[in-house]
């Protein structure tokens, strides 16, 4: 039967369960957990029995022959002919998983004119690169990838692939994971073969990063997940490492399909400029105090070569704008330093800088969650450092404190 | 037009506490609400079938006590609800979920156009949207956080990317997900209210909708969680000391060390 399963002999009564469970489902009747109808089998209360009394049976799959299933592989996904950074960290990661499968890292580069980018894949760890170049695959219209990808996964058969968690990545992999009716585990920010069983441990954040998941994907393959960008660790490039480049065909497309999606124009905002890939973020939020404040907050990055990050109420409030915001609901970063000035650390906002390297966080509230991530705690008015960082900065000769005084000078 | 709007309970707080004694997950706000993101694409249906005309339908797969949150949004401009509730569609991963919802919307039949939220703020996976029209053999755009234009055949829409926008013309009918920027979501009105009390509301089986026993709930879902846990956040922070004008120089040091 399928469901969930207490075990009477296992259970002591001791109601653990019932305070994980958000639907209500368990009660404790004549000392042992009874669990009713509002059972969704989330999983939540697996882990909190003590006893290992509860688990969550499920009818045997058909059995399906996985042995046919081998080898590793990571999209590298590319914008304008450029490999994107997260190709480069799933190789890293795609390399230890490899070597602890034994299995080749075969990397996926599909655009139209890219083939001279195949090469440094291989140099990051690239066993072998499938490449495909057709005029359809030169926009990150989505719709026009499904095919390709399932034609290879039908006739190459790996065992696990990888895309990285980036707009483009997190539309299409789960259309492919549809199309070949598999698994596919959102947003992975930890990934690790199993010693035992040889399968893939996915782990995620949910719930606004408030809980980690472990995923399995015992049945079905390829396992597939997206994996968070800035996380994974870049292995040193390696020229004398050497790889094939096998060219693919790209499929009879089916007309009407491709034609389903026509891209009218493609804005790409000045690359230095977004949060997602700056490599230093000042960031703000309601500790501020004013909306001229923020006019500080700017000057300092644009000081320190940095760009603005802001907590959500600063968007609400309109001293900010939603490109800008980080967390749960706006923007995932992970920059190299992170200084954050009057923000309180709210689970949402710690959400989005999780794979930030450094954290200097500056508040006035000594106890403020956000210490708990920082690296460095400065616990003094954002303002007045602010403006002290400005002097200390403006002061130097490169930013102009020689033009001021050969001014003074002159008058 | 007729637009299917998809609506996910979702807890009202994320908060999961650890038991610091016990070691277990403890998590608050049994109270349910509508994933936030669905009620942009709710209004955004009800903008286009006030300009359009047509008709608005709020659907979801859930337990029984979702019909709370249908109702509201039949207090907001939809004109129905359907809901999808069994049993057996407990424990669905992403691919059951979508394979489900797929079955109520060609139980409606004839939906132009689909719309969905970004992603839900629990389960957090943004996958539903996608795999939703994978199995409807439709288009989808995801990210939408504009829409242009549209009429019977064509839908003109903004898709937000990593570092810009793209602007597309999607052939319908299609699915689209969408950001929360996207509009204003109206309140229940008076008439509204009234009107949702008694609105048009159905909720089917999985016999109901002849669905493939392999391919929902947990039964259909190849992704099993085998292990939850509260992230543990703690780092022992360098304290910086000083006068303001000492810390300002201290955090400037730090700079130029790590950049
Ligand atoms: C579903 C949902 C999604 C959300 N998504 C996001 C999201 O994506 N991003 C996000 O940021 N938030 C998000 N939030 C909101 C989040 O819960 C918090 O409300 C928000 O992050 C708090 O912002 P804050 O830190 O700027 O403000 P507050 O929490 O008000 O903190 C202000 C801080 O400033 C300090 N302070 C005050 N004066 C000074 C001073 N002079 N000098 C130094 N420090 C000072 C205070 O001690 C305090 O710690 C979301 C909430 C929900 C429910
Ligand atoms: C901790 C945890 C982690 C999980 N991780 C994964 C995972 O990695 N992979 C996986 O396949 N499953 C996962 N699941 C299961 C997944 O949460 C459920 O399948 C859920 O029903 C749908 O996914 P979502 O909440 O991520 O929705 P999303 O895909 O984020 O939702 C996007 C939109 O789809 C629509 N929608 C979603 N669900 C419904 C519904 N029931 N009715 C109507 N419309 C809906 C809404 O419009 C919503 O805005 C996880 C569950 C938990 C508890
Ligand atoms: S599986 Fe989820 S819903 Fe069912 S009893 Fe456990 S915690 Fe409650
Ligand atoms: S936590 Fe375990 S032992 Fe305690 S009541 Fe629940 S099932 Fe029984």
């Amino acid at each position: 039967m399928t469901g969930l399963k207490i075990h009477q002999d296992k259970c002591v009564g001791c109601g653990l369960c019932v305070k994980t469970c958000a639907a209500d489902a368990l009660a404790i009747q004549n000392k042992k957990a009874v669990v009713n109808e509002a059972c969704f089998l989330c999983g939540m209360c697996l882990d909190s029995c003590p006893f290992k009394a509860i688990s969550i049976e499920k009818q045997a799959a058909p059995k399906e022959d996985l042995s046919a299933y081998h080898g590793i592989w990571i999209y590298a996904e590319q914008q304008q002919g450029k490999i994107l950074q997260v190709a480069y960290e799933l190789l890293g990661k795609g390399q230890e998983l490899a070597k602890q499968k034994g299995c080749k890292l075969t990397a996926l580069l599909f655009g139209n004119d890219v083939a001279n980018e195949a090469q440094s894949l291989i140099a990051y760890g690239a066993d072998e690169v499938l490449l495909c170049e057709h005029p359809l695959l030169d926009t990150q219209i989505g719709e026009n990838y499904i095919d390709l990808f399932d034609q290879l996964i039908q006739e190459r058969k790996p065992e696990i692939l990888l895309f990285g968690a980036t707009g483009f990545g997190r539309s299409i992999a789960p259309r492919i994971a549809a199309r070949r009716q598999t698994g596919l585990t959102a947003d992975c920010t930890i990934l690790e073969i199993d010693p035992v069983k040889g399968l893939l441990n996915q782990t995620r954040p949910a719930f606004g990063g408030n809980l980690m998941a472990t995923i399995i994907c015992p049945n079905h393959r390829p396992q597939m997940a997206t994996v968070r960008p800035g996380i994974m660790q870049v292995q040193p490039c390696d020229v004398t490492h050497t790889g094939e480049i096998i060219r693919v065909d790209y499929p009879d497309q089916d007309a009407s399909k491709t034609a389903s999606i026509e891209l009218l124009e493609q804005v790409i905002a000045a690359h230095v400029n977004t949060i997602v890939d700056a490599d230093i973020i000042i960031s703000a939020g309601k500790g501020i105090g004013s909306q001229k404040n923020m006019e500080l907050v700017k000057r300092l990055a644009e000081l320190m070569g940095g760009v603005v990050g802001v907590s959500r109420p600063l968007v609400d409030i309109g001293w900010s704008e939603y490109q800008n915001q980080v967390g749960q609901t706006g923007s995932t970063v992970s920059p190299k330093l992170l200084i954050t000035f009057g923000i309180s650390g709210a689970i949402q906002h710690l959400a989005g800088i999780g794979g930030a390297k450094t954290i200097i966080a500056v508040n006035t509230d000594p106890e403020a969650p956000i210490f708990s991530v920082a690296h460095y705690k400065v616990v003094a008015d954002c303002v007045e450092i602010l403006k002290h960082m400005i002097a200390n900065l403006e002061a130097l000769p490169e930013n102009g404190l020689l033009i001021e005084e050969s001014k003074d000078k002159l008058s | 037009m007729k637009i299917a709007v998809c609506i996910k309970q979702v807890p009202s707080t994320n908060e999961v506490h650890m038991d610091p004694v016990t070691n277990t997950i403890i998590r608050d706000g049994k109270q349910s609400v509508t994933n936030p993101f669905d009620t942009y694409a709710l209004e955004q249906a009800v903008q286009i079938k006030d300009h359009l005309g047509g008709e608005v339908i709020a659907l979801s797969m859930g337990i029984p006590a979702t019909e709370r949150l249908l109702r509201d949004a039949t207090s907001r401009g939809a004109d129905r609800s359907l809901l999808l509730s069994d049993r057996s569609f407990a424990g669905a991963d992403t691919l059951a979920t979508s394979y489900t919802l797929s079955l109520g919307i060609r139980e409606l039949g004839g939906v132009d156009l689909i719309l969905c939220g970004k992603m839900a703020v629990d389960g957090d996976t943004a996958q539903i949207g996608p795999e939703l029209a994978e199995q409807l053999g439709l288009p989808h755009v995801t990210d939408v956080l504009a829409i242009d234009a549209i009429d019977e055949q064509t839908v003109l829409c903004r898709k937000a990317t990593d570092n810009g926008y793209q602007r597309l013309k999607v052939t319908l009918p299609a699915l689209l997900t969408v950001v929360k920027d996207l509009n204003m979501p109206r309140m229940s009105s008076l008439p509204g209210i009234l009107y949702s009390l008694d609105s048009p509301f159905e909720s089917k089986t999985a016999a109901d909708l002849s669905a493939d026993p392999a391919r929902i709930g947990l039964n259909g879902s190849p992704t099993q969680v085998v292990r939850t846990y509260v992230p543990q956040r703690i780092r022992e922070a360098i304290v910086l000391e000083g006068d303001e004008s000492q810390l300002a120089e201290d955090i400037l040091n730090i700079y130029s060390e790590v950049i």
